[in-house]
């Protein structure tokens, strides 16, 4: 089987948010990034996929600056067999421009599946996977947190608000992985030596050549500081006091 | 459970590792959080080892992390194996003690004393976890001098017939090997000590768990008794000789431990910090007040030192260049600061610091061990006073 699996950079969650000097970025220093957490899925489903089929390739591709090459070692650490960097500076928040680049890249890679995971934790648009599907004009099932696959034939389910849905497609085909698809393994250390050793190529793209959705992020802000509770009574006797305040302060009675 | 641990890098050290080093220290890191933390404390008070984790960790490749691949093993540098230590133990030192005697007691004297045919019989099933080994050197009458060892080993026509007995032997009950050291000529003789790679399944051979301890108390610590065990000529460890062999091999561990010991300070400032930072009294967090903040400060002032020491002796031992006298002041130092900084913690916790749900007083109870073994803070410091006056005052 050939899979490709796409592939973010992106900060931990647990880091603490900075806004940087121009307003409407992330402050990188002393901030620690990751491997996407839902790409982390998609990467062990491809892997998964491969030794079942005891043949095959895993390519990762990442649209990034050449910072991101860390984060496809880390893919190739799991096992991935090679790597690609669509190397840009700028224009990496406009998802139209990133999933036509991807797009360009995977159209003649011949490849029997092209995995994403269902979202980035920074921008939570969950459109790069279907916008490259459709520019790529191929079947796409977003947030399969199960992949059974006999010949040409793959079936998905996806959890939906009160039950799953099972869905059947032909291969080739985009696929996006929720949590639970699978349990990500840990790269081996003797995986992390072995990742120096893959080929990973590096390819400058113009993302703002390329031309987007024209989606421009103008500003970045933290929230503002959650108030301290307060203890409003006990027992049922906090009841109406508890109500009044729902509907008179917070309003959301 | 709680929040992933984050490590402390006051001096942006990140910085000074390489890539791979990073690496290895996050998926260790990650790795101890996700399948370490959770049964722990269990496992502390039941004082049991939790060997459901031992085809993780060689899976991983924990296991004589810095030898050649060509055996199995990851082929690290030192500086990433000593991070693979310091998270180990992050977690706990008597997990990172089945891992420090694994790969620097049982898998390095096979590698550095073994031939080729031992090297390749022995070292993939002990980098695998299928084959676990425990390194018997320590004696009931003899531990901080283990030239006097009682042990012996005498030639034999088919091999050797070694009797004696060790004691303190991490692993011991539950190893399938044991590297045994033992005297083959008079018992005088510290020339005549050589080393043996015995089956445990050896007839004349057991092993019994030594109970009612009170520290390292998830780990199992063994007796080990060897009546007339005879063993094949294939047993000797040609290259060893003399009481260095089994000195050598205590270097290597020795310098993981003072790794380790980070791990465990960082663990207990981490956890202060936290508490310090949540719990409140008179109005106002503690950690708003003159003498927690003390006892913060000394312990980040302490992490940082060891940390700076370690990782020059990790650039020294990868070039080679590396003393046993240099890894003594780094053992000495670190472990000596990690039992402080538990026991800082312990206290800063309050009465909630005796709690097994706590960390602190595990990782207390624990280093007291660590300060112990593989050479007491008191012979480091001879050690390091013979370095420096060319004087012993051994005895």
């Amino acid at each position: 089987m050939k899979i490709a699996v796409c592939i973010k950079r992106v900060a931990d969650s647990e880091t603490r948010a900075k806004v940087a000097a121009d307003g409407k970025s992330l402050d990188e220093a002393g901030v620690k990034f990751i491997l996407n957490p839902y790409d982390e899925f998609a990467v062990e489903e491809a892997l998964k996929r491969k030794e079942a089929a005891g043949t095959g390739e895993v390519v990762v591709i990442a649209v990034g600056a050449a910072s991101s090459q860390e984060t496809i070692r880390t893919a190739l650490a799991m096992g991935a067999d090679r790597g690609v960097l669509l190397q840009a500076d700028a224009g990496t928040a406009d998802p139209l421009a990133v999933a036509r680049v991807l797009a360009a890249e995977l159209k003649d890679g011949g490849y029997d599946l092209i995995l994403f995971g269902k979202m980035a934790i920074d921008d939570y648009h969950q459109a790069i996977g279907p916008m490259t599907a459709q520019l790529l004009d191929l079947p796409c099932v977003t947030a399969i947190t199960t992949l059974t696959i006999a010949g040409t034939t793959g079936t998905a389910e996806r959890e939906i608000e009160g039950g799953v849905e099972v869905v059947t497609f032909p291969l080739p085909a985009v696929l996006t992985a929720d949590k639970g698809l699978n349990e990500p393994r840990y790269p081996a250390l003797k995986g992390i030596m072995a990742a120096k050793k893959k080929p990973l190529e590096v390819k400058p793209v113009q993302l703002a050549a390329t031309g987007g959705a024209g989606l421009e992020v103008l500003a970045m802000s933290l929230p503002p500081d959650r108030k301290e509770g307060r203890i409003v009574g006990e027992g049922a006797a906090a009841v109406a006091e508890l109500v009044r305040l729902l509907r008179e302060e917070a309003k959301v009675l | 459970m709680t929040a992933k641990f984050q490590g402390i890098d006051f001096y942006s050290m990140d910085g000074l590792l390489s890539e791979e080093e990073r690496a290895v220290r996050d998926t260790v890191r990650s790795w101890v959080d996700d399948h370490l933390m959770p049964v722990i404390g269990e496992c502390y008070i039941e004082g049991r080892f939790p060997k459901q984790l031992i085809p993780q960790m060689a899976e991983l490749g924990l296991f004589g992390a810095n030898l050649p691949e060509e055996y199995g093993c990851a082929g690290l540098n030192n500086v990433a194996y000593g991070l693979i230590m310091q998270e180990l133990e992050r977690g706990d030192s008597g997990v990172r003690s089945f891992a420090s005697v694994q790969g620097g007691l049982v898998m390095y004297p096979i590698y550095a004393f073994g031939s080729d045919e031992q090297k390749k019989q022995w070292l993939p099933q002990l980098a695998s976890g299928k084959l676990i080994g425990c390194f018997g050197l320590t004696e009931p009458d003899f531990g901080s001098n283990p030239g006097g060892m009682i042990t012996v080993a005498k030639e034999t026509k088919t091999g050797w017939v070694l009797n004696g007995a060790k004691m303190w032997i991490t692993n011991g009950s539950t190893a399938g090997l044991a590297i045994v050291w033992a005297k083959t000529g008079s018992l005088d003789d510290q020339s005549s000590i050589r080393g043996f790679i015995v089956p445990t399944d050896s007839r004349g051979f057991t092993a019994k768990d030594q109970k009612g301890k009170l520290s390292l108390r998830a780990s199992d610590t063994s007796e080990l008794v060897l009546q007339d065990v005879q063993v094949g000529k294939d047993a000797l460890l040609p290259k060893s000789g003399g009481l260095k062999s089994p000195l050598m091999c205590l270097t290597q561990a020795r310098y993981g431990i003072a790794w380790g010991a980070i791990g465990a300070a960082m663990a207990c400032f981490d956890e202060a910090v936290s508490y310090a930072k949540n719990r409140v009294m008179f109005g106002k967090p503690i950690g708003g007040f003159q003498i927690q903040q003390a006892r913060l400060a000394e312990m980040l002032t302490e992490i940082t030192k060891a940390q700076l020491l370690c990782l020059q002796l990790g650039r020294l031992k990868d070039a080679g260049t590396m003393t046993p006298q240099q890894v003594s002041l780094a053992k000495r130092n670190n472990v000596d600061m990690a039992c402080e900084c538990a026991r800082e913690a312990r206290r800063l916790l309050g009465a909630n610091g005796i709690l097994a749900e706590y960390q602190s007083m595990r990782h207390l109870a624990n280093l007291e061990s660590v300060y112990t073994y593989e050479g007491t803070h008191d012979v480091h410091t001879l050690v390091l006073g013979q370095e420096i006056t060319g004087l012993s005052a051994f005895n």
